[in-house]
Order: C-alpha cells, then sequence, then structure tokens
C-alpha cells in the first residue's frame, strides 16, 4: 500500500480524468435526474408560445443584455411574492432556450411584467426612463424606436423553436406531442413582424411575461 | 420522479458520503512505514517532507460534516423521493395553475408538510391580516378624512403600496407625467368619488374612444382648426378663423368630451374623455401636441390590480389616493 497516491499526483492527465470523476457527481445528482422530472418538463395550463413579435422582442432582450440587470426568476419568499406576485415555478420555464432567469438584480425582476403597465409607459421608459422614474439608473434604449426589423429570421426562429421543445409540448388526447408553432404560424412569421420597430417586439416580450400564472 | 432516479440519487448522494468517509479513514493510517513526525526522505529544493499526520482538529471536524450530512438527508428532502422526516420543502413548485396553487397549500397543511413560503404568508396574514379587514371595514371617504390613529396609518399605507406600485407611472409625488394623470387635482378622467377610484384600480381602465381623427376631419387643415378651437376653450389666444371652422367640426367630438368640451365625467358617463376647458393636459397642451393627440389618437391604459393586490389593499390605496385631492 506504500505511496499509492503518488500514481495519481505524478500522472497530470490520470489526475485529471480522476478530478472531472469526482466533480461531476454533483452534476450527476442535482442536474441530470431534473431532464427526466415531470415538473422541469411539463409546461404549466395556460402557458402559451411567443407569436412571432415577442420571440424577435425576447431576442432583443438577448442581444441588450437586460437579464444582465433584470431577473425573471420570483423566489418563494413573501417579500418577493408581494412585490411581483406569484412565485415562479419550473413549469412556465420550459420552453426557454436558453433560459433568462438572470442572476442579479439591478433593476426589478421582470418574470410578471407583463400587463403591469401600459404599453405606453415602456415606450416612455425604454425611451428615457428617468422621465417616468426619476431615480432610475436603467440607460435610456433610444435607437429601439429606430431600428425596424425585415422578419427574414422569424420563420427559423420558430421552427427552430419546435425542435428545441420536441420533447416538452402540450400532447393532443393520443399523448403526441403538439408542436409549438403549426406551419402557417411560421409560414406567416415574416410578415407578422415585418416593418415593426425593435421597441415594438421588447414591448410585445415584456407584456407576455409571466402570462401563464396570473 | 421515477424511481429510477430516485434510486440515482439516492446511491449516488449515500455513495459519496461513503466514499468520503472511506478515504478520511485511509488517510488517517500510516502506510509508509516511517513513524509519525519523521522525515520521508522526500526532498526537493532543500526542504524536506515530514510524515505529518492529518491535524486531529481537522479531521474531527471533517468526520463531524458527515454524520451532519446524514442527519441532513434524514430529516430533509435530498435522497429522491424521500421527503424527510420533517416533511419540510420550501414551496408547491409541482402546481399548473393558480387554483392548483391554493388547493396545495391546504394539501400541504392536512398532510402535515412543512412549507416554509407557506408558512411565511401564513404568519403574515396572521400579523397583518386583522389590520387590513379593519381598514376595510371602513368607508373608503372615512378612512381618506378622519383624522384617528386607524385613518392616519391607513393613509400612510395606502402610500407605501402606493410608492411601490402606482408611482412608476403617476410619480412619488402622483403629480403625474404626460400620459399619466395627475391624481392630485379636480381633474377625473373617469370620475374621482372614492368608489369610481376604486373601480378604476380593481378593473384598469382602457381609453380606446380617442381614435385617429386626421382622415375623419379632412386632414391637416381640420386638425389644425380643431386644434384651434379646442385651445381657445380653455382662454388660450389662437387664429379666431380656424377656430371658427373648428367649432363646426368639433360635433363630432361632442359625442364623448360635451357639447361645450367639458368631458365625459361632466356628461356622467365613464369614457375617460377628458375636460377641454381646464387648461389641464394629458398629453401636452401645445399647440402641437393637441394637434398630434388629434390627429394620431390616444389609448391610455391604466392596469387592472385586483389579481395583483387584491381587494382589500385596493381599498386602501383608494382612500390614500382620494384624500390627495381633498387638502
Amino acid at each position: 500500500m506504500k505511496n499509492k497516491h503518488e500514481k495519481f499526483e505524478k500522472n497530470v492527465g490520470l489526475f485529471a480524468i480522476f478530478t472531472i470523476l469526482a466533480i461531476s457527481i454533483g452534476g450527476l445528482v442535482e442536474i441530470t435526474p431534473l431532464f427526466f422530472q415531470k415538473a422541469t418538463t411539463t409546461p404549466v395550463d395556460n402557458l402559451r408560445p411567443y407569436t412571432a413579435l415577442e420571440m424577435e422582442g425576447r431576442d432583443i432582450y438577448i442581444r441588450e443584455s437586460c437579464n444582465v440587470c433584470h431577473s425573471q426568476m420570483i423566489r418563494p419568499f413573501r417579500a418577493e411574492t408581494e412585490r411581483y406576485g406569484h412565485y415562479s415555478v419550473a413549469g412556465e420555464h420550459v420552453w426557454e432556450h436558453p433560459f433568462l432567469w438572470g442572476s442579479k438584480r439591478t433593476g426589478p425582476d421582470l418574470a410578471r411584467v407583463g400587463g403591469r403597465y401600459s404599453d405606453d409607459w415602456h415606450l416612455a421608459h425604454l425611451l428615457d426612463p428617468r422621465s417616468v422614474v426619476p431615480e432610475s439608473n436603467m440607460p435610456s434604449f433610444k435607437w429601439l424606436a429606430e431600428n425596424t426589423l425585415d422578419g427574414e429570421l422569424t420563420a427559423k426562429k420558430l421552427s427552430t423553436f419546435n425542435f428545441l421543445t420536441r420533447n416538452r409540448s402540450h400532447k393532443d388526447e393520443q399523448g403526441n406531442a403538439i408542436p409549438l408553432y403549426s406551419e402557417s404560424e411560421i409560414a406567416g412569421a415574416k410578415k407578422a413582424v415585418k416593418g415593426k420597430t425593435e421597441m415594438d417586439a421588447l414591448i410585445a416580450y415584456l407584456q407576455s411575461l409571466g402570462h401563464a400564472l396570473k | 420522479m421515477s424511481s429510477f432516479w430516485s434510486i440515482w440519487i439516492t446511491v449516488l448522494t449515500l455513495g459519496t458520503l461513503v466514499g468520503c468517509y472511506l478515504l478520511l479513514r485511509y488517510c488517517l493510517k500510516n502506510f509508509v512505514g516511517v513513524e509519525e513526525g519523521e522525515p520521508t526522505g522526500h526532498v526537493f529544493d532543500g526542504i524536506e517532507e515530514l510524515n505529518n499526520p492529518l491535524p486531529k482538529w481537522w479531521s474531527t471536524f471533517f468526520l463531524l460534516t458527515i454524520i451532519w450530512g446524514f442527519g441532513y438527508l434524514l430529516l430533509y428532502p435530498g435522497l429522491g423521493n424521500f421527503e424527510g422526516l420533517l416533511g419540510w420543502k420550501s414551496s408547491n413548485q409541482g402546481i399548473l395553475n393558480l387554483s392548483e396553487s391554493k388547493v396545495s397549500v391546504i394539501d400541504a397543511k392536512e398532510a402535515g408538510m412543512l412549507v416554509q413560503y407557506d408558512r411565511e404568508i401564513s404568519a403574515a396574514d396572521k400579523r397583518y391580516g386583522p389590520i387590513f379587514e379593519a381598514y376595510a371595514k371602513r368607508e373608503i371617504i372615512d378612512l381618506a378624512t378622519a383624522n384617528d390613529d386607524e385613518a392616519i396609518s391607513a393613509r400612510k399605507v395606502g402610500q407605501r403600496l402606493f410608492l411601490q406600485n402606482c408611482s412608476q407611472c403617476h410619480g412619488s409625488d402622483a403629480g403625474g407625467a404626460t400620459g399619466f394623470p395627475s391624481l392630485t387635482d379636480q381633474d377625473w378622467l373617469y370620475g374621482g368619488s372614492p368608489e369610481m377610484i376604486k373601480a378604476t384600480l380593481i378593473h384598469g381602465r382602457k381609453a380606446n374612444g380617442m381614435i385617429a381623427w386626421s382622415a375623419a376631419l379632412g386632414g391637416e387643415q381640420g386638425v389644425k382648426e380643431v386644434a384651434a378651437f379646442v385651445l381657445s376653450l380653455s382662454g388660450r389666444e389662437v387664429d379666431a378663423k380656424a377656430a371658427e371652422a373648428g367649432k363646426v367640426k368639433f360635433a363630432m367630438c361632442a359625442a364623448c368630451h360635451g357639447s361645450e368640451g367639458k368631458g365625459s365625467v361632466e356628461m356622467g358617463i365613464a369614457l375617460g374623455a377628458p375636460n377641454l376647458t381646464d387648461n389641464i393636459w394629458l398629453y401636452g397642451g401645445s399647440q402641437r401636441a393637441v394637434e398630434s393627440s388629434i390627429a394620431n389618437g390616444r389609448a391610455g391604459i391604466m392596469p387592472a390590480w385586483d389579481k395583483i393586490l387584491g381587494e382589500q389593499k385596493i381599498h386602501v390605496i383608494s382612500a390614500y389616493v382620494y384624500s390627495l385631492s381633498q387638502e
């Protein structure tokens, strides 16, 4: 039994393999089972897919890195639910790719911001946040109102989401998966967003947030 | 969770704990054949390695954490489907809609589960529930104007709720902003009675009557004329000729704003058509702003708050809002 560990300590490759094995146990226990758990793969009752315009808005949300300052995850504490509404559940997010939960709140949580303010408010707020909230430190996003969507990629985005959620969509009576977007929705996607501004899209996306549990 | 994944988690978790214990035991034994504290014979760069054992305090704590781990897994949910002896969980995650959420609270209580979030809420309800109930028993107008301790504290609570939920649009002083009405004056779009304020808060308001009038008024010229007439209503100096022409066209506007332009509240109907004679302008009172309102229309929306705040809180906010215009 003398100094058996010398083998690992003097062999970097072997040591790395055993290290990876050791640290992957955490993931195997905590992450892998979630891929197969009902609560994380079944959509909540009222969950609906993003419309074409909302989908474009979501991409703008990602592009402008809104998730860096805004979370979309209401934790089950009274202090949070009093302000933001019912705590977030996994079934609301089963179609999200990628998740936009965020991990930092410089601004408030947005998981249920939909319907809380009017479109006009969002417009005023995104153009000049301090015009409505004087103490806000949010940057202005003026250019969103000037950029127009061409919709070239919208249909592709919708069908990509059909592919990504193929095992997690609603089921029909025979238990077959219903695709998120029908063929006619995909075909009409370009028309649905063409000519709209990025501002329209982002506001539409924001107004959709949290719709499933209200 | 299926029993396969439950077993998977249990085996890996317990296996890791046992593995940690075996590793600790292995490391505590002296296999190198050198007395403790004596040199092992490894020398590097003039530094000699002694065969020192693991510190006692360290290995004891390591062992204690392993024992703690077993105790934790016994009490709390950690091993697959095993719920733990305490029956503790943070929240009811498996719900598919809001009514299930409500049912799950009752179910968990009956099953003797300790749901952390539910406990937090019921503790708060116990503490704050009677306060809000006492407020709800009194009329809004009473809460808004009385000077007893309860009414004063109700208005303070109302102010807090207002700052948190309403100030984003109406301003922290309730003075409003372009497109968002001031709540401190006597000019009300839907009526300023306590009941009307409460109804507005509960159901929200959608002003969709002000459509774009440009085409109906015959383009830019017509819009300019009506704007001139509208501005003259609050005593502004305008081109008299244009205003005269606008007055005729204003007949189209009279259905909502009234023939004298005093607004729908004056007419006793809740259309949200503002009074145009008081020099208070929701979307700005410059000639350009008024022309733009006429030409392009306006569609202000007040969100409905009943589902977000509940009736009792809205009752208190209504009292606070009503009190603002009474000073």
